[in-house]
């Protein structure tokens, strides 16, 4: 079977990783180091991602996208608080949310596949062949249309998503494979952006996950942001500096507090200098980890009701949890370190690298997936409950949260007119009483053939796959015909949108390959004119008129192919002068040789 | 989300690929493909249990975690695109099966389901002894509620305390239905074992399941009532 990555498409950074025989591996980049910045920038020159892409943030705000993963799946009002702190003018259109780059519109789908693409890559020149496939790990509470849109990501980036895991749950795979754990354990994620906390049982190598909960907007970036806030007053009140309107300088000060936030998990206070504009100098404070926590501190509590509730909907206690394992670089807080012990009464073992044991534990998945580790199977939730919109706006249950996916609902619906030809049915996903309340995933309509009143009997099934994604088919059960429905998401890209995505980047790596060709020709180029250049200087004597005109024509023919963009072109004529200096270089060479042995003995050279 | 619109194989005597009988087995002795679980086939059957009550939930998390190995999709991801289906279809009805016999009220409703057709909801209905009882707390729910929105701290506190006591009163009924339920259970589940010799055993199962019904239908009620008081005290 084809080789299965796992790769962790986080909100901050990003890992590929692969099993090496029985031991998950990080693949680390050329400078050696694992993460991958999830940032990627939009330059006059090219696409950056990464570490590149992160020294853009400062130079080149407004071309440079960072935290993507909190507009996936996700329409404008549900990012409205966040807006003041992305320098991005976002629109939506058909649900999704769309970010003016230059004169691009592009969405966090497309985004998201630059990031992988930059992923594949690296485990392409790895392993020395491409990669097609793979496990990409998504926040545990992540809802239908966030997950549908990573799987589209995917797609985009040229990558079949075998399967869609949770990232907490994957964390308990590396974990339980390297620690052979039995019992219930608790995964305790709290990320860039998001946070999770999964109960699972481990018993003979079956993960059951008895309960999920989480907050997809809570993360290390609103740590950050505490800092930022300070910072941003105190220049404005103390030198009269506005930051409004500067992403330069905003995106500077990001940068540093979250410096300073990972300075505090080790020391127990940190400097700030922001260079302040127009020559006023720096403004330098200083934060003890006291303060750092008191602006933190209703953050970390947010994680805990969540705790609570999984323990909860688990049908335990929490003293019941026999290990919690922390996941996640804003585990290294000590504040939160604190919390979690509290909580579960129990210290957290942090031993694995909270930044790789994802990616980790999706490479583990990969391996059951293709066929290797067989001893081992996870057994998933899906984390919000799934229902349709009824009579007054109610939500009617279909699905409970914490059912063990794959799983299925049955629905049958009917005609309350004579001769009505259609049900419309609309799809939700939360926790609350009232539709409006809860996520709309989508809306359908059931087409049906005119009959009295009640007559007709459509059977509705609600398949959520392993990937916890949803899918939706319809039977007439008079006819047990199948009945084809058109689902339109409420904030997700349509097949046709994808499919187009797919042949612009398409197009696009077809153009950066070209671009490559390009300057790979034109580097050639010049080094081959430097070289003729220093040959005809010296050959007066050697080289016959005929054969110098000839060699000047080629000069000028590669000249003027330099000067387009066709990459063949500038191959063929530095063929052509290579061929047509051929003899003056042969002549060159000779007389170079004699030169060099006129005064040595035979004796020598042999 | 996503639209699909693969047709399931149903499930029959006769393997779908090779055509060999395979005399109701998961597996295909011939051709070793998974085989689809029938449409109708009961959550008890499914999980190789009979029609009882009493369930030993260890050994039916062994049975469901035996038959998650042989159905998940996990093991089934290089397989063709029909293994693929049978395998997602057989496993969301083994997950549904056994979320449904883990939990003994759950059970129960199913059980109730499966043998008298009763309706996918049991309605609640007020337990005719609480009558006043019951009345009593929603006029005290009432009150405290209009107390919390006059922020009249007396009052809520006085009514909380009635709430309080209301509760405990709501929770001995509950333990009341759930321990006549159980024995019931066990009356159940002596009536299935017993080989049905004479006539009045189909009406004693008939009158059982009668009894449980009206049990749930109570404990539906207390639950709900408990839920509101819950919520109102936050």
């Amino acid at each position: 079977m084809a080789r299965i990555v796992g790769i962790d498409l986080g909100t901050t950074n990003s890992l590929i990783a692969y099993m090496q025989g029985k031991t998950p591996t990080v693949i680390a980049g050329p400078e050696g180091r694992t993460m991958v910045p999830s940032v990627v920038a939009y330059t006059p020159t090219g696409i950056l991602v990464g570490d590149a892409a992160k020294e853009q943030l400062v130079h080149n705000p407004q071309h440079t996208v960072y935290s993507v993963k909190r507009f996936m799946g996700k329409g404008l009002n549900d990012v409205s608080q966040e807006l003041q702190y992305f320098p991005f003018n976002l629109s939506e259109e058909n649900g999704v949310i769309r970010l003016r780059i230059g004169d691009k519109a592009l969405t966090p789908p497309e985004i998201s596949a630059m990031i992988l693409k930059e992923l594949k890559a690296r485990a392409e020149a790895f392993f020395g062949e491409e990669i097609r496939k793979a496990v990409i790990t998504v926040p545990a509470y992540f809802n239908d249309s966030q997950r549908q849109a990573t799987k589209d990501a995917g797609k985009i980036a040229g990558l079949d998503v075998v399967r869609i895991v949770n990232e907490p749950t994957a964390a308990s795979l590396a974990y339980g494979l390297q620690k052979r754990t039995q019992g219930t354990i608790a995964v305790y994620d709290l990320g860039g952006g998001t946070f999770d906390i999964s109960i699972l049982k481990l018993k003979g190598g079956i993960f059951e996950v008895l309960a999920t909960n989480g907050n997809t907007h809570l993360g290390g970036d609103d740590f950050d942001r505490r800092l930022v806030d300070v910072l941003m007053r105190e220049i404005k009140t103390r030198h009269g500096v506005s930051l409004d309107g500067r992403p330069e300088l905003q995106q500077d000060i990001r940068v540093r507090a979250e410096q300073a936030k990972c300075r505090l998990s080790k020391e127990s206070q940190a400097t700030i200098n922001v260079p302040l504009p127009g020559g006023k100098g720096d403004y330098r404070r200083t934060f003890t980890r006291a303060e750092f926590e008191t602006l933190v501190t209703d953050l970390v509590e947010k994680t805990l009701a969540p705790c609570r509730q999984a323990i909860k909907d688990a049908g335990l206690s929490a003293t019941d949890v026999d290990e919690i394992v922390l996941v996640g670089g804003s585990t290294r807080i000590p504040l939160v370190q604190q919390r979690v012990q509290t909580l579960f009464g129990k210290m957290p073992h942090c031993e694995l690298n909270p930044d790789e044991v994802v990616a980790l534990g999706a490479a583990v998945q990969a391996d059951i997936l293709s066929g290797g580790i067989q001893d081992m199977l996870l057994l998933d939730v899906t984390p919000l409950t799934l229902g349709i919109e009824t009579m007054g706006g109610v939500m009617s249950t279909l699905i409970h949260r914490n059912t063990t996916i794959p799983t299925s609902a049955k629905e049958m619906f009917t005609t309350f007119v004579d001769g009505q030809t259609s049900v419309d049915i609309h799809i939700l996903q939360g926790e609350r009483e009232l539709a409006k309340d809860n996520r709309s995933l989508a809306r359908f309509q059931l087409k049906i053939p005119p009959l009295p009143a009640g007559a007709p009997r459509v059977e509705v099934t609600f398949m959520i796959d392993a990937n916890g994604i949803l899918s939706v088919t319809a039977r007439d059960v008079r006819t047990g015909e199948a009945q084809s429905i058109e689902v339109k998401p409420s904030y997700g890209l349509s097949d046709q949108e994808v499919e187009r995505m797919i042949r612009d980047s398409f197009v696009f790596a077809q153009q950066d390959i070209n671009e490559r060709q390009r300057i790979e020709a034109m580097n050639e180029a010049e080094s081959i004119l430097k070289a003729t250049e220093k040959a005809l200087a010296r050959a007066d004597r050697l080289a016959t008129p005929e054969e110098l005109a000839a060699i000047r024509q080629a000069v000028t023919d590669l000249k003027s192919a330099m000067a387009g963009t066709d990459h063949r072109a500038i191959r063929q004529a530095i063929e052509a002068l290579d061929k047509a200096s051929y003899g003056l270089a042969e002549k060159l060479m000779n007389n170079t040789l004699q030169g060099a042995l006129k005064d040595k003995k035979l004796s020598d050279v042999t | 989300m996503e639209t699909s619109r693969k047709e399931l194989p149903l499930a029959r005597s006769m393997c779908w690929h090779c055509q060999s009988d395979i005399g109701g087995e998961y597996f295909c002795g011939q051709c070793v493909k998974v085989q689809p679980l029938s449409k109708d086939i009961d959550y008890f059957t499914c999980l190789g249990l009979p029609r009882k009550l009493n369930i030993d939930t260890v050994s039916l998390e062994t049975k469901f975690y035996e038959l998650s190995r042989a159905f998940h999709p996990d093991f089934y991801e290089g397989k063709s695109e029909m293994e693929r289906a049978v395998s997602l279809a057989n496993s969301a009805i083994l997950n549904q099966a056994y979320r449904t016999l883990k939990d003994p009220i759950l059970r129960v409703e199913y059980l109730l389901r499966l043998e008298a057709g009763a309706a996918k909801d049991i309605p609640g209905k007020a337990p005719a002894d609480l009558f006043e009882t019951i009345l009593e707390i929603q006029e005290h729910l009432e009150e405290f509620k209009a107390a919390k929105s006059q922020n009249d701290a007396a009052s809520a506190a006085r009514t909380a305390d009635l709430l309080k006591s209301a509760r405990k009163t709501l929770d001995a009924k509950r333990a009341a239905l759930e321990s006549r339920l159980a024995e019931l259970f066990q009356i159940w589940d002596r009536l299935v074992e017993k080989v049905p010799s004479h006539q009045t055993h189909s009406s004693q199962k008939e009158q059982t399941l009668k009894e449980m019904r009206g049990l749930l239908s109570e404990r539906t009620y207390v639950t709900n009532m408990l839920g509101n008081i819950a919520e109102a005290l936050g």
